[in-house]
């Protein structure tokens, strides 16, 4: 069957930055002018370690294709601890996830720093693809909440 | 219902060539709250700060959105203005559509819809901000100066001269640091004696300063202003108070075959000691591994012969707990270890020396009075082979990826003194790079090739052989001609890549404070604020921060110093209000958010409450130390029913967010 | 053993060492047991029950109890002193007004699964070597004794009491209980066939709670499922998502705190297999950060409240397991 739709899918990425590394990091790759997809939307967190499993939950529910954390690496935590809590807490529900076949490339957790703005720009890049490539979430999707 | 103004700014054209913001501001305005949306040339801009302010005033404004550039440039400037017109400055929120839109799209459509969602996001948050007040806390007016190194004694003295009281913990018996052990200094080829020694006396008698030396931090709680240190002062077995530093003990004592840190191993000293003539505190220190009374429980020697009877050998180590409200990190740096260094023989071979045990051979307190002798068979050196960069700029496990900045500097040094001192050596440098920034350093090194004869030859030693008749092989390659080199050298210096003290990491821990990944302390920022660490109150001095040589670690000891007294001076600071906040009501008292607070904030109390059949009932319930508090959000995950919450960033805002992200 | 369990019951009340007695009573049929509080030897004689159909867990109910006036006594089987031990822990409990007696627990039968084999009017049942005989209404039936446990008891992990102030019988031994068998299973299949499972799942939920009001680490002064602030809230499962996110949300709550103890799927009417999400976590927990039995003792780190600086990435999920 040939699809006669030559628009391409454009996923709904939200991206949750912690306020010190990941948040500059993104603001760098502005900055350096790397681009990325409009499809990614950030919110500001002081922290990684702020995400509540319940936000992520939530943006699937409302219509969100793919949700990406991004925090300070390991150690360098401005709280110094909060993203190692971060990295078990979505280590146990992505997993968690993938175990009730939710696709595993919606969901990420990635460390980037305030200097790796081209880190920031080409994970983005990566990781609307990765979400592009699996279309639109049905799986985790709230029906009432689909856009018309 | 909030009443909302929204304010989009063009930057000039950096908003403005990608995102359409009329359409923006327009869209923003039909959202549900807003009562006026505008968009100027610059907000952030005098004009456009009135503009703002006149519009809360105007339009009775109960929350504003700023969309512009990233919170973190203006998110402070739009704060105050809000303040300025009587407007909680914590009900205004900033839509980041420079840095995170029009900066990094290039399709004015798209860029311009998701502006319009960025915005929409933050007035959704808006909805759910509440007015926040920022409590105040005290500031202990004592600073700790951790580290005695003359970046240590430096920061030390700028305070004290401000009229604080601070306190040096030094690890050593004596304060001074590397700095005691260096003989000459570049440029000026000062005596470094004859400049740290006043400093430390200075130190000393200094009626605000107080020397723990011999003595170590323990435990660090407390924030910014209100710090809370234990300081263990270890036991040295002799009475500092009584101590008269006559050095008679140390002459008497009868077990002389101690390696003497302070040269470096190079020769010997007693049981009991004084690290060097100019110590401070002149006091003298039992070393309990090798003291025959200590070990044997026979000799007392050194308590027989001390007239002020300061010799204690039941000495305890004692614990001292007290308040600052600021500390600044002066833990200084060593030389690496070169165990790994095996091709350049410097276990095998006693002429391969570092370059901090070539400071001690040349010093007139040194091992060999000044005049420099092989350590082997202490005869005169005639050829001497330098060695740069030895584990610096070290791509492989080895070494330090970073260059310790201070080796071609103090190379150039050693060839200088050595060709004035003993014209008859001849001395060559093997090198990757010259590198001679700073005042007068280019002309100094100039000097060593020009003036001195110095050979510098850019290349690496590959191989260094001892040879059975004591001379050494030193196999390196010229890379300007293109050769490889024999050289039968008499002795090999190694300038070894410097590392942060290996104290720093543990302290690191129990300051909260960030390091990189060799174990330096991270500055709060790279450029603008380097001698402030990202953890409020703690300041970082000298080397503990990066490589530095000493007129650098004097510049920053002496900055660290001014920001340690600019907190100083208040008498309370401003905390964040955007704190955790635990709703009693909800709360388990389960514990869960104390185990992850990186900050000791929350605790529990036993509190009464009254249950809806007229009974009371007593539950465990946290409570949050706003003053401790940094704001990091771990305990509200970690609370299985959601009494805690953060302020600034609740959970129904950030859902919120999230809702206005994806409708 | 029910026997020794009222006249030890009548003992400690009769001396004053208890005020109350949490242990079990009878419903409309024999099977149907609750939990109960009794305070006199009469209602002991009269009420207590202890038998193959008593498998629930008090600990729970001794949030509220032990914060009453008084000393209560609790008969614990061994997996109830886990969950008991969970709740000293979180400080939801007061041990001091608590009387433990560790009581040999299960194999307990599941009178569902013995109506599921067309057995009805139950009216007791007994284990002959393997079979199970049943005296109903209309006469002796039999079953195989395996088919008429409760899912909880099927893979048991522990026959040990972790806490108690006495035992009646014997103490066991902790056990190797394969129980994490299917979860591995559910593991190698495809994405695609566990989202086909659990869909087929969770779509029954029809939100009564049941498992949510029995689980012993589900305490919460509020549950943020009742909290209209929470955004979270909902009280029917009226879409597949609300199915998904409640289990999902409800598991996560009790991740590391979870000892396994199997209430959720007995009580669930749906008969979903809920014990399956709990143990995917500490299957997950045990593999990734070291084993861990939640209740095991009073003093560990939950896992959840802990890191290692070298833990493993999120990405593990994606490079483990089938896609």
């Amino acid at each position: 069957m040939q699809v006669n739709d030559n628009k391409e899918f454009q996923p709904l990425i939200v991206a949750f930055c912690c306020n010190w590394c990941s948040y500059a990091g993104a603001d760098l790759s502005g900055t350096n002018r790397l681009n990325y997809p409009t499809n990614v939307k950030i919110i500001r967190v002081p922290c990684s370690c702020r995400v509540n499993p319940m936000f992520i939950l939530r943006a699937f529910q409302r219509g969100a294709d793919g949700v990406i954390l991004c925090g300070c690496h390991p150690g360098d935590c401005h709280y110094t601890s909060g993203n190692y809590f971060t990295r078990r807490r979505m280590t146990l529900l992505f997993s968690m996830l993938d175990f009730l076949g939710i696709e595993r490339d919606r969901t990420r957790v990635e460390w980037v720093s305030a200097a790796e703005g081209a880190k920031f720009a080409a994970t983005m890049n990566e990781f609307t693809e990765a979400v592009r490539k699996l279309g639109p979430n049905r799986r985790l999707e709230d029906l009432r909440c689909r856009k018309q | 219902m909030q009443r909302i103004g929204v304010f989009v700014c063009h930057c000039g054209t950096n908003i403005a060539a990608t995102v359409d913001v009329k359409t923006v501001a327009e869209a923003l305005g039909h959202e549900p709250g807003v009562v006026i949306s505008q968009d100027y040339q610059y907000m952030c801009s005098e004009s456009g700060q009135n503009l703002v302010k006149n519009a809360i005033k105007e339009h009775n404004l109960t929350g504003v959105v700023v969309c512009s550039c990233s919170p973190r440039m203006h998110e402070n400037t739009f704060r105050k203005a809000a303040a300025a017109a009587g407007l909680n400055s914590y009900m205004v929120e900033i839509a980041n559509i420079r840095e995170q839109c029009s900066w990094i799209h290039k399709d004015i459509a798209t860029a311009t819809e998701k502006a319009i969602i960025l915005g929409k996001a933050a007035v959704a948050k808006v909805h759910l901000n509440a007015p926040l007040t920022a409590g105040e806390s005290p500031v202990a007016k004592r600073a700790l100066v951790i580290g005695g190194g003359i970046a240590g004694i430096q920061t030390a003295l700028d305070i004290a001269e401000a009229g604080f009281d601070v306190d040096i913990v030094e690890k050593n018996p004596t304060i001074g640091g590397k700095m005691a052990q260096i003989d000459k200094t570049f440029p000026t080829l000062d005596c470094a004696a004859c400049i740290l020694t006043p400093k430390m006396v200075e130190a000393s008698q200094n009626e605000h300063i107080t020397i723990h030396s011999f003595s170590e931090v323990t435990d660090v709680k407390g924030f910014v202003g209100n710090f809370t240190v234990t300081i263990k002062k270890k036991a040295r077995f002799v009475d500092e108070t009584k101590c008269t530093g006559c050095g008679l003990c140390t002459e008497k004592c009868p077990m002389k075959k101690v390696p003497n840190e302070f040269n470096m191993g190079l020769d010997n000293r007693s049981a009991i000691y004084i690290p060097f003539a100019q110590a401070v505190p002149k006091v003298a220190t039992i070393d309990p591994n090798y003291c025959m009374m200590m070990k044997t429980g026979k000799c007392g020697v050194c308590s027989k012969v001390c007239s002020a009877g300061a010799i204690d050998y039941k000495q305890q180590d004692k614990f001292i707990e007290q308040k600052y409200g600021a500390i600044v990190v002066a833990t200084g740096f060593n030389p690496i270890n070169l165990d790994k260094y095996d091709e350049f023989a410097y276990n095998q071979c006693p002429d391969v020396v570092t370059s901090l045990e070539l400071e001690r051979l040349m010093n007139a307190a040194g091992p060999n009075g000044g005049t420099l002798l092989r350590p082997s068979d202490k005869t005169h050196p005639h050829k001497i082979v330098f060695v740069q960069c030895v584990g610096s700029r070290c791509d492989d496990s080895k070494g330090k990826p970073y260059c310790s900045k201070i080796c071609c500097m103090y190379t150039a040094k050693h060839a200088m003194l050595i060709r004035e001192k003993y014209p008859d050596t001849e001395v060559y440098v093997f090198y990757i790079d010259v590198r001679t920034p700073g005042k007068n350093f280019d002309e100094f090194y100039r000097r060593a090739v020009e003036q001195y004869n110095v050979h510098y030859i850019k290349g690496m030693v590959g191989k260094v052989t001892p040879r059975s008749d004591g001379k050494i092989d030193v196999q390196a390659s010229d890379l300007l001609a293109n050769e490889q080199l024999h050289i039968d050298a008499d002795m090999v210096v190694l300038a070894a890549a410097i590392e942060p003290d290996k104290t720093a990491r543990p302290l690191a821990t129990m300051l909260t404070t960030q390091m990189d990944t060799n174990d330096f302390f991270t500055e709060a920022h790279p450029k603008l604020r380097p001698v402030e660490s990202a953890t409020a109150g703690i300041f970082l001095s000298g080397a503990c921060q990066g490589p530095k040589d000493i007129p650098e670690t004097v510049a920053q000891a002496s900055a660290a110093a001014a920001k340690a007294i600019g907190l100083l001076v208040k008498n309370s600071i401003t905390c964040n209000p955007c704190v955790a906040h635990s709703n009693e009501l909800m709360c388990n008292g389960c514990s869960s958010c104390e185990k992850v607070c990186p900050y000791g904030a929350i605790t529990y109390i036993d509190k009464e409450f009254r249950m809806p059949d007229r009974t009371t009932a007593v539950r465990r319930v946290a409570n949050v130390n706003p003053a401790v508090c940094q704001g990091c959000g771990a305990c509200t995950v970690a609370c299985p029913s959601g009494a805690m919450d953060l302020n600034g960033f609740s959970n129904s805002q950030i859902m919120a967010e999230v809702d206005a992200i994806c409708k | 053993m029910q026997e020794a369990m009222i006249n030890r019951a009548k003992q400690l009340l009769a001396d004053g060492s208890v005020d109350r007695v949490i242990g079990w009573k009878r419903g409309e049929f024999v099977y149907d047991i609750t939990p109960a509080v009794f305070t006199s030897a009469e209602e002991l004689d009269a009420d207590f029950v202890y038998d193959d159909f008593t498998a629930a867990n008090v600990s729970k109910y001794l949030v509220k109890e032990s914060k009453k006036e008084g000393k209560i006594l609790a008969f614990l089987k061994p997996c109830d002193t886990y969950s008991f031990n969970q709740l000293i822990k979180e400080h939801r409990i007061v041990r001091e007004n608590i009387y433990v007696i560790g009581i040999p627990g299960g194999p307990k039968l599941d009178a569902e699964r013995i109506k599921a084999n067309g057995i009805t009017g139950i009216l007791g049942a007994k284990n002959d070597n393997g079979t199970l005989i049943i005296d109903t209404v209309y006469g002796e039936e039999k079953m195989p004794y395996y088919e008429a446990l409760s899912v909880k008891c099927l893979n048991c992990k522990s026959k040990k009491h972790v806490v108690y102030d006495e035992l009646i019988g014997e103490d066991g031994d902790i056990l190797d209980s394969n129980r994490f068998d299917m979860v591995e299973k559910l593991e190698n299949m495809t994405a695609q066939e566990r989202y086909d499972f659990w869909r087929e799942q969770l779509s029954k939920c029809i939100r009564c709670n049941a498992c949510r009001n029995v689980c012993p680490a589900c305490t919460c002064e509020k549950c943020v499922f009742d909290n209209p602030d929470s955004g979270v809230e909902n009280k029917a499962a009226t879409d597949s998502f609300e199915e998904n996110m409640f289990h999902i949300i409800r598991a996560f709550h009790v991740a590391g705190r979870c000892t396994d103890c199997g209430e959720c799927s007995r009580v669930c009417p749906q008969n979903i297999p809920l014990h399956l999400l709990n143990r995917k976590f500490i299957k997950d927990i045990n593999s990734l950060y070291g084993d861990y039995q939640a209740g095991e003792d009073t003093t560990s780190r939950a896992p959840l409240n802990d890191y290692k600086q070298d833990d493993c990435e999120a990405s593990i999920v994606h490079e483990r397991g089938v896609e």
